[in-house]
């Protein structure tokens, strides 16, 4: 093994055998390539002009006034070509895998923002492509699979364990321990064996780069603090990273789900439930049992819902650098119906979780301070399950009239 | 010593067999029988997973066992219990298989005690390499405990002289690339690749991963000194039950 990739004692690379070799490779290419000033210029090319690159940071004036405390900025991951953050992971892997000479990318996918961001690099680069989703991911993110199929990817629902996130993440190893010669497996968060943690963070850090000299631009200081979710920790990386150094308070937000008290929910750095283990080729925080057995997790929002975190953030959390947090279910809901109604702008399920904690923080700080939010994707494409979350009576009149008009 | 078990033995014959079962799948009652079955027909060393929510290895078969096993409420202290019962009750050696979460939360050093005192001969661990098993290595030394580490069609030479040197008892090979339980072409290919195995170590060479029948034993014979036999005794139980596994064991040689 080139390396193990350790953050003061997590993370590691406990890998099969079988898969050491593939590994040794992909940290080499991927040393050469940050080493290689064009590779960077490259994907920022290809970010500015496949995707929307650099997004904006919009200032939220109707939010700041009703808050009246902190300045509300926010970065606006959800203008990314398919509308979220994972579009800046997904395409510099891309970019890595034709420096690889492979021709098939697999993938796992838990709100189906990845699994989307994929399929279309896929298409674009001419890559076969295959999606593990789990089946009740699957049932929650339908139209997520119906462009996962136009765009010619092959969808392989996961009926095994707990049917989410982490088994996903399971068979796409158990793909890739067959089929390491000609396929990539472009793992979708800051999580799994080295290089992966490292590389998806550096990958994502263009958020924060921007974000740092936008705000500069506006506001000619830095904010006090900066918000973003935590599933397996990528956006929340993405936009930290620029500004460990600086003195700007960095807060992740977890899934909360139906409460920490509740038992259901995916909070393994803001709840005690969880523990440092070592699963899916890493150690890290995992929510488990005394034997080690991975527990069943929950959140609304499907891209939280995974029992482990990034090594990276487990160590910023021990060593005091992040403060995490949780929102649950209702709160979230709240959230986004505010910020829907105030700026219409619509996050995703997953980002409002990060909306939940500023809005709780912004009226105590003062009209000087400068927040900033990472608004990580786009709610408005996964209209099943929001308007399940909002419990909209007119759009399940509308699916049993759809559902009728199938039946005829 | 589990080295100089296997050496004698291969003495007596061509090649050894070596037979896998995930513990409480079907049931802790059901393994038992299963394990007696198999010492009763000549079958010369066993490894015994404790079963793991995320067996990242495992195909679907032995998946499945796993995730049967636990939802029957297999606990790793139910499994030490079981392991006790087991190398009291039959003189061939017995190794634990399982993944690394379930000996680090159970603790290393502790878990080698356990191991030590229930007579288990040593551990396969198919997600932790030597570069990430310090801890291990060490309490598997202190208690007389044999780590058995694994070669793959993908390791270079280089990496399986390594490996060697950590390993002790044998050295299990994967015969080829992807999960437990698909079929293996069983060819030259894999002549050349048990050729490399056997240059890189003096230790007895296992292989495992699709061997199912009598033909593959019969390729094997005189290339490697251990057949392992995983996934089909699982789906023989599952389909036919207890009863033929020791016909089946039988059939092997």
């Amino acid at each position: 093994m080139i390396e193990r990739g350790y953050y003061d004692g997590f993370g590691g690379a406990y890998l099969p055998e079988i898969l050491v070799a593939t590994f040794d490779d992909l940290e080499d290419k991927f040393i050469k390539a940050k080493s290689d000033p064009s590779f960077w210029k490259e994907y920022t090319d290809i970010m500015s002009t496949y995707s929307c690159r650099p997004t904006p940071v919009t200032f939220a004036e109707n939010l700041t006034n009703h808050f009246n405390g902190a300045r509300i900025y926010i970065k606006r991951e959800d203008l990314n070509h398919t509308g979220a953050h994972k579009a800046n992971n997904v395409m510099g892997q891309g970019l890595l895998v034709k420096r690889m000479g492979k021709t098939r990318v697999i993938a796992e996918t838990g709100a189906g923002q990845h699994g989307v961001a994929t399929a279309t690099m896929a298409a674009k680069f001419g890559f076969k492509c295959t999606i593990y989703m789990g089946e009740v991911d699957v049932q929650r993110q339908r139209p997520n699979v119906f462009w996962m199929d136009r765009l010619g990817a092959e969808v392989i629902p996961v009926r095994e364990g707990t049917r989410i996130l982490k088994d996903a993440i399971n068979e796409a190893f158990r793909d890739w321990v067959g089929n390491m010669d000609t396929t990539h497996y472009v793992l979708g968060t800051a999580c799994g064996p080295h290089p992966f943690p490292e590389m998806v963070s550096y990958f994502q850090s263009i958020i924060g780069k921007e974000a740092r000299k936008q705000i500069m631009e506006k506001e000619g200081r830095l904010p006090s603090r900066i918000y973003a979710c935590v599933g397996g920790g990528s956006n929340a990386l993405g936009i930290f990273k620029e500004f460990l150094d600086d003195p700007v308070e960095l807060v992740g937000i977890e899934a909360g789900g139906r409460g920490l008290d509740s038992g259901r929910h995916a909070a393994r750095l803001s709840s005690k439930d969880a523990s440092i283990g070592v699963a899916q080729g890493y150690k890290t925080y995992f929510l488990q049992d005394s034997d080690g057995q991975m527990k069943e997790t929950h959140s609304v929002a499907a891209g939280l819902d995974y029992v482990g975190v990034s090594p990276i953030l487990a160590y910023l959390k021990e060593s005091g650098r992040v403060r995490f947090e949780s929102a649950t279910d209702r709160e979230v809901v709240d959230a986004m119906s505010l910020t829907i109604k105030k700026e219409g702008l619509v996050p995703a399920l997953e980002s409002a979780h990060a909306f939940v904690q500023a809005f709780k923080e912004a009226p105590k700080l003062s009209k000087e301070d400068i927040i900033l939010i990472n608004q990580s994707g786009r709610g408005d494409k996964d209209i099943f399950t929001v308007a399940d979350a909002f419990d909209d009576p007119r759009w399940k009149e509308f699916i049993k009239k759809k559902a009728e008009e199938y039946n005829a | 010593m589990l080295e100089s078990y296997l050496k004698s033995r291969l003495i007596e014959k061509k090649i050894l067999l070596m037979t896998h079962i995930v513990l409480g799948y079907p049931s802790f009652e059901e393994c038992f029988k299963i394990i007696k079955t198999m010492v009763n027909a000549g079958v010369d060393l066993m490894e015994l997973q404790i079963p793991f929510s995320e067996p990242i290895a495992d195909g679907p078969v032995i998946l499945h066992a796993n995730q049967k096993s636990l939802a029957e409420g297999s606990t790793v202290k139910k499994c030490l219990d079981f392991a006790q019962n087991v190398t009291q009750s039959f003189d061939i050696p017995f190794l634990f298989m399982s993944y690394y979460n379930i000996l680090f939360k159970y603790g290393i050093d502790r878990f080698a005690v356990a191991m030590a005192e229930r007579n288990m001969k040593g551990a396969i661990v198919p997600d932790l390499p030597p570069e990430e098993g310090q801890d291990y290595l060490n309490a598997m030394k202190k208690y007389n405990l044999d780590p058995i580490f694994i070669f793959s069609p993908t390791t270079p030479d280089e990496r399986m002289n390594y490996l060697a040197s950590f390993g002790r008892g044998f050295i299990y090979c994967v015969a080829r690339k992807g999960v437990t339980g698909l079929d293996t072409d069983f060819s030259g290919q894999l002549n050349k690749y048990l050729e490399r195995c056997r240059r890189a170590t003096h230790l007895p060479l296992a292989l495992g991963f699709g061997v199912k029948d009598k033909n593959d034993i019969d390729f094997l014979k005189g290339k490697t000194d251990i057949a392992v036999i995983g996934t089909q005794t699982i789906r023989l139980v599952e389909k036919k039950g207890v009863g033929a596994v020791g016909e089946f064991v039988n059939s092997l040689r």
